[in-house]
């Protein structure tokens, strides 16, 4: 399917996707994260049940120390 | 715009102001110097020397609490701004309560599961409340990598990869340009875009 992710356009080779899924897909393993799909926030716990479909913009955002 | 004008418009705003370290008391005194009405800053630490090679405060103030110390340095530069300092330590019920009638929000915590809490509270809880977050910009060099991305009512300053670690820290320059970049982000949206 085709999504945006982090305002890039991406194709990943499955036809149903959950966010636990896309994490291990892009081997994003960073512990804090923000995650939002459509401008909405996904909870750390909803992430094995989140699904993303077809055309949605979903932002990872990666925190790290430091200010 | 003349500067007559943009003073008008930043005078009506208040801007807040989480975390008084390298990113907010950098963000806090350029928005001060612009004439920014109003500031609520907060941090419940105090200064330490090595602090000082990034943040807005000066040698003799080591020992002082952060949020009053930036509170006094900012009156010597413009006395005009109001400014409501809190000698507190943020949390997802306090954040409600004093940011809530803010135009917008500068993230400036030093800690990676403190900006990640207030950038929750802030989307989840205080919807179309502008939040303007600094991430990535330790160690020196690489300028350009730092960028503002908006997704949203999130504005995120930073190269988004640069974590503060004891080789890599934070360093006057770099902290700089991106609290800066914060703060003209703020301009940003209280102006509109500058074509």
């Amino acid at each position: 399917m085709n999504i945006t992710l982090n305002n890039s356009q991406e194709v990943i080779d499955k036809e149903t996707l959950t966010v636990a899924e896309l994490l291990q897909i892009k081997n994003f393993t960073f512990k804090l994260l923000i995650i939002k799909i459509n401008d909405k926030v996904v909870k750390q716990q909803e992430y094995a049940n989140a699904e993303i479909k077809e055309g949605d913009d979903v932002i990872v955002l990666h925190l790290i120390s430091g200010g | 715009m003349n500067f007559e004008k943009i003073r008008s418009i930043l005078k009506t705003k208040t801007i807040g102001i989480a975390g008084c370290g390298g990113l907010g008391s950098n963000c806090a005194v350029a928005l001060a110097r612009v004439g920014i009405g109003k500031l609520i800053i907060c941090d419940f630490d105090i200064i330490v020397e090595s602090n000082l090679n990034r943040q807005y405060f000066f040698y003799d103030q080591i020992g002082q609490k952060k949020a009053h110390a930036l509170k006094e340095n900012i009156h010597r530069i413009n006395p005009a701004v109001t400014i409501e300092a809190h000698d507190i330590k943020l949390d997802p019920e306090n954040i409600i309560e004093l940011f809530s009638g803010c135009d917008i929000i500068v993230e400036a915590f030093d800690r990676a599961d403190m900006k990640k809490m207030i950038i929750e509270t802030v989307l989840n809880k205080m919807p179309d409340l502008p939040l303007v977050s600094g991430i990535g910009l330790s160690g020196w060099g690489n300028s350009n990598a730092i960028q503002m991305k908006q997704s949203g009512d999130l504005y995120i300053c930073g190269d988004g990869i640069s974590e503060a670690t004891e080789d890599n820290p934070p360093l006057a320059p770099r902290v700089g340009i991106a609290a800066n970049m914060q703060a003209n982000t703020v301009l940003e949206i209280l102006l509109g875009k500058n074509i």
